[in-house]
């Protein structure tokens, strides 16, 4: 396709698309780049399903212009995964049934990570406070938020992904 | 042991089901790699995109699109005259003319008329989602603007303009048990309400998506987000081709609570393929979700309640009428469940229902979680916890004294033939509450607030369900189950693997469930109406027993033993003198060319078809009962309700899977509490208001407190292992559990849906509040 080419690192290695300078980095992770763990929930900002790390900060990729961030790092949920597996996050999803249908998951786990890396984090209030920009239809944000509670101070505070 | 022992086996006896395994499916969604209906497409994918009427009612006059065709990468446009079957007709339940029964009909797309904001009058099929910004400005349709009818009441006037030309009336349920007149006469205490509820979008975070290709044997072929892969059907008869020519898969679902009940994508990817031959991917907006798709029906419920000094709730006068919007889809049904349930989890000897259900051009309403059932909770507990005051009583005792019974019937007809524990959800909760919370600043006020509900699982009797799963080993000892069910995010698939392990033993890691498949999984029904664990459950369950047995049975004549010397444990089958692995009993059973699978069927119960005059013996299986309560501050100065306690208890019979029961319950409670507090698709003569996040607010996990989930288990279900249904239970109490909170903290009725700020401030200012 013709267009702007951008390069993006994304999880770690170099995407390259060309592609029309209007696409939203949601637009083109999806359908230039076939990065399909950024999810389409309403397209203006709200729902935080489209949620994703740019430098370690959350942003919403369907605001965001895929040239803004051209050469930039992004961290998709297939990224938060370790060499040796699933993140304490992760795992703690897993275990307190935080994913049901599984379509909020990407942007609220992302939003998780970067709330649980700042270390201010300190209860349940704290955790609801952080989260208030991914809407979940669901669990009711119940099992969401014991997960995120469940890791609080067990992992180390980080400045990025 | 025979298969109505197993189903109701002690909990203690469970090692797989009733425990809190891992859900299958988590892992996948957790890392990313669950690929949803608009991540999956073959190569080469175009675009489709709905081009939908600006107006509410309006006669087309002209549509134009021959310059929208011209452009570079529009494949084609298409209009109504390019369905084969462009008309949909389906009956309405129950109801009849003069001559035959009532039918309703509505088109794929429209050529002559629309009848809400929102109705799609063409199908753009692009190369790229580029191109459809200028298709849509090159095609010109005119409309010739008919006056609309936006409210129920103006529907019914006699001069009412006509949303359809059968007349604005779509179905009526009417309901007479004892003598209501000469109890109201008897009655120490009569209470009068009018209660009004709004319309209410799913809001599930997927939108609805699909895509579709012509495969190798001419069948079209949809992936889609969807709730019913059965649609096929449907499908096919619009497009005119045998039912065995199109084909529905369904992969994990993004969130359904009945939106994706009826076909949303599917009609138009099919026509899309038809059409060009191309494979074609179609993903709708958030905003023409809000403002197209079918709603939750506004209900406005008037109750008359008579009860005696002693708190014996004699009965209810009902009336209800219920807001279709502008074509009929469930709602026939959606008031049936309204009407069968409006008096709830009582024992009434006098009722009297009238209700009907009518046309307007409001965007159409349908399926949501509760169906019907949960409009009425609103209306009837909010009345039990007026009667409950008038009386001084408490509000639970009230409802205890009450309560079904085993025995009792509801006013249907319907008998009651499973424990209820409804006194013991309403000890539960009172027990987990602790004192009310003491208010946050001097112009605050706590209250406190419970309600009750009933909601059936299973679907209405006349319509012969069944459930059908394909059950066989591998020659290794693994396992793979095949049944045509849909999993829309409460772990439907997970659940089977689970009970299928229970029963044959297998390790949950060796079995693999493909699931919601039209062409190639066997029909297990649609995932709606709190059907899916009761019928699908007890078809896995009862084909893993008849499977086991059938194995057992090889190994007794093998070896010569009694089969009941025989067990199926730890994957193993063992005697007091050998065991055999499951591969090695396999390998039995292939060389004594025995199958070493089988095909179930689960029958649902059956019964006559209901008419309007609803007088019968049984209508659905059975019901699942449950009491929440809410603590509540009210702010005086601004109206403003925060939940600051939230207790939900449910009998679930047996929970499958502990922590997914929980997130249903904790999830439904949270739906209930934005329908109380926050949510309403607003309709401004026929122009929606709330056409996307910004304007229709759901909550967030800053607007909802702690849901505290308990789960009663009286191993009384329909279900497999005694488990009743529970994924739309949950949604029914909370808001009345909130207005009787509400109420509690500040002595003002409320009997509006949503209780907004302004609301709550506008009845505190019409009170005695000093000026």
């Amino acid at each position: 396709m013709t267009g702007v080419r951008t390069t993006i690192v994304v999880n770690g290695s170099d995407i390259t698309r060309s592609g029309p300078a209007h696409y939203s980095l949601l637009r083109w992770l999806r359908d230039l780049a076939s990065v399909f763990d950024v999810k389409y929930g309403c397209g203006e900002g709200v729902c935080g399903a489209c949620t994703v790390l740019v430098d370690g900060k959350t942003v919403s990729s369907c605001l965001v212009l895929a040239v803004q961030v051209d050469g930039r790092r992004i961290t998709t949920l297939a990224g938060l995964a370790g060499a040796d597996g699933p993140s304490a996050l992760q795992e703690a999803f897993i275990e307190c049934g935080a994913a049901q249908c599984g379509f909020c998951t990407p942007g609220m786990l992302l939003a998780a990570t970067e709330a649980v890396a700042s270390g201010e984090l300190t209860g349940r209030d704290d955790i609801r406070s952080a989260l208030h920009g991914n809407l979940c239809r669901c669990t009711g944000y119940q099992a969401v938020v014991d997960a995120v509670e469940s890791v609080i101070g067990t992992v180390e505070p980080t400045r990025g992904f | 042991m025979a298969s109505e022992e197993v189903r109701r086996s002690k909990a203690a006896d469970l090692k797989v089901v009733n425990q809190p395994v891992r859900r299958r499916d988590a892992a996948e969604k957790v890392a990313g790699t669950t690929r949803f209906s608009g991540d999956i497409g073959p190569h080469g994918l175009v675009h489709a995109r709905l081009v939908r009427s600006v107006v509410a009612h309006a006669r087309l006059v002209s549509r134009d699109v021959s310059a929208a065709k011209a452009i570079d990468g529009v494949i084609a446009v298409l209009l109504g005259e390019d369905v084969p079957n462009n008309e949909v007709w389906v009956d309405v339940p129950g109801q009849e003319t003069e001559i035959a029964a009532l039918k309703a009909s509505m088109q794929v797309l429209a050529t002559e008329r629309v009848r809400y904001q929102g109705e799609p009058i063409a199908l753009i099929i692009a190369e790229t989602e580029d191109v459809f910004a200028a298709a849509e400005q090159a095609i010109e349709i005119e409309y010739a603007e008919l006056p609309g009818v936006f409210d129920v009441q103006a529907a019914l006037a006699d001069d009412a303009p006509l949303v359809h030309d059968s007349g604005n009336l779509l179905a009526e349920w009417n309901i007479s048990r004892g003598d209501v007149e000469s109890a109201f006469a008897a009655a120490d205490v009569v209470v009068d309400g009018e209660y009004y509820s709004q319309a209410v979008d799913h809001a599930y975070l997927e939108p609805e998506a699909g895509s579709a290709f012509l495969n190798d044997e001419g069948v079209i072929t949809l992936t889609v987000a969807t709730q019913v892969v059965e649609h096929f059907r449907d499908v096919a008869k619009i497009l005119g081709v045998p039912h065995s020519k199109v084909r529905i898969l369904a992969p994990y679902v993004g969130g359904g609570f009945g939106g994706k009940e009826d076909m949303t994508v599917e009609p138009y990817l099919a026509l899309a393929v038809y059409r060009t031959g191309r494979p074609v991917r179609m993903v709708w907006t958030r905003q023409e979700s809000l403002v197209a798709r079918a709603k939750r029906h506004p209900m406005v419920m008037r109750y008359r309640t008579a009860a005696m000094a002693d708190g014996t709730v004699l009965g209810h006068d009902i009336d209800i009428t219920a807001d279709s919007g502008a074509h009929a889809f469930l709602s026939a049904l959606v008031l049936l469940y309204a009407a069968v349930t409006a008096a709830g989890p009582y024992d009434l000897e006098h009722v009297r229902l009238r209700s009907r259900v009518v046309y307007t051009n409001n965007a159409p309403c349908s399926a949501f979680r509760g169906f019907g059932g949960m409009q009425v909770v609103f209306a009837y507990e909010s009345q039990m916890s007026r009667i409950a005051q008038q009386l001084s009583m408490d509000p639970g005792d009230i409802r205890k004294q009450n309560a079904l019974r085993v025995g009792d019937s509801l006013p249907v007809g319907q008998p009651i033939e499973t424990e209820v524990l409804l006194g013991a959800t309403i000890d539960a909760v009172r027990a987990a509450a602790g004192p009310l919370p003491v208010p946050s600043h001097a112009d605050a006020a706590v209250g406190r607030g419970f309600a009750s509900n009933i909601q059936p699982y299973g679907r209405l009797v006349w319509l012969h369900d069944t459930a059908t799963a394909w059950i066989g080993f591998e020659h290794d000892g693994s396992l793979a189950v095949r049944i045509g069910v849909q999993d829309i995010g409460a772990g439907q698939v997970s659940a089977l693997a689970q009970i299928a392990s229970e029963v044959l033993s297998v390790g949950m890691e060796d079995i693999s469930v493909h699931f919601g498949d039209s062409a190639r999984t066997p029909r297990a029904g649609t995932t709606t109406a709190t059907r899916m664990l009761y019928m699908s459950g007890n078809a896995v369950h009862d084909g893993c027993v008849e499977l086991r047995d059938h194995l057992l049975g090889i190994v007794a004549r093998a070896r010569g033993v009694p089969v009941e010397r025989l067990a199926m444990v730890d994957g193993l089958v063992r005697s007091a003198d050998f065991e055999l692995s499951l591969s090695e009993v396999v390998a039995l059973a292939v060389r004594g060319g025995e199958v070493i699978h089988v095909h179930h069927t689960f029958f649902g119960p059956t019964g006559p078809p209901a008419i309007t005059d609803l007088a019968t013996t049984r209508v659905l299986p059975d019901f699942t009962y449950g009491t929440h309560l809410a603590d509540v501050e009210v702010d005086t100065r601004t109206g403003l309700v925060r939940v600051l306690r939230y207790v939900a208890c449910h009998d679930v019979g047996r929970a499958i899977n502990p922590v997914t029961v929980e997130g249903q319950i904790a999830g439904g409670a949270v739906q209930g509490i934005g329908q109380a507090l926050l949510e309403e698709v607003v309709v401004r003569d026929g122009v929606n208001m709330t056409g996307g996040f910004f304007q229709y607010l759901i909550p967030t996990s800053s607007d909802v407190p702690d849901i505290e989930t308990i789960v009663l288990e009286s191993g009384e279900g329909l279900g497999p292992f005694g488990a009743r249904g529970i994924g739309e239970p949950p949604i029914g109490p909370p808001a009345a559990a909130v207005a009787n909170a509400i109420d509690d903290a500040i002595g003002v009725r409320l009997t509006r849906l949503p209780m907004r700020p302004e609301s709550v401030w506008e009845a505190l200012s019409a009170g005695e509040l000093p000026s």
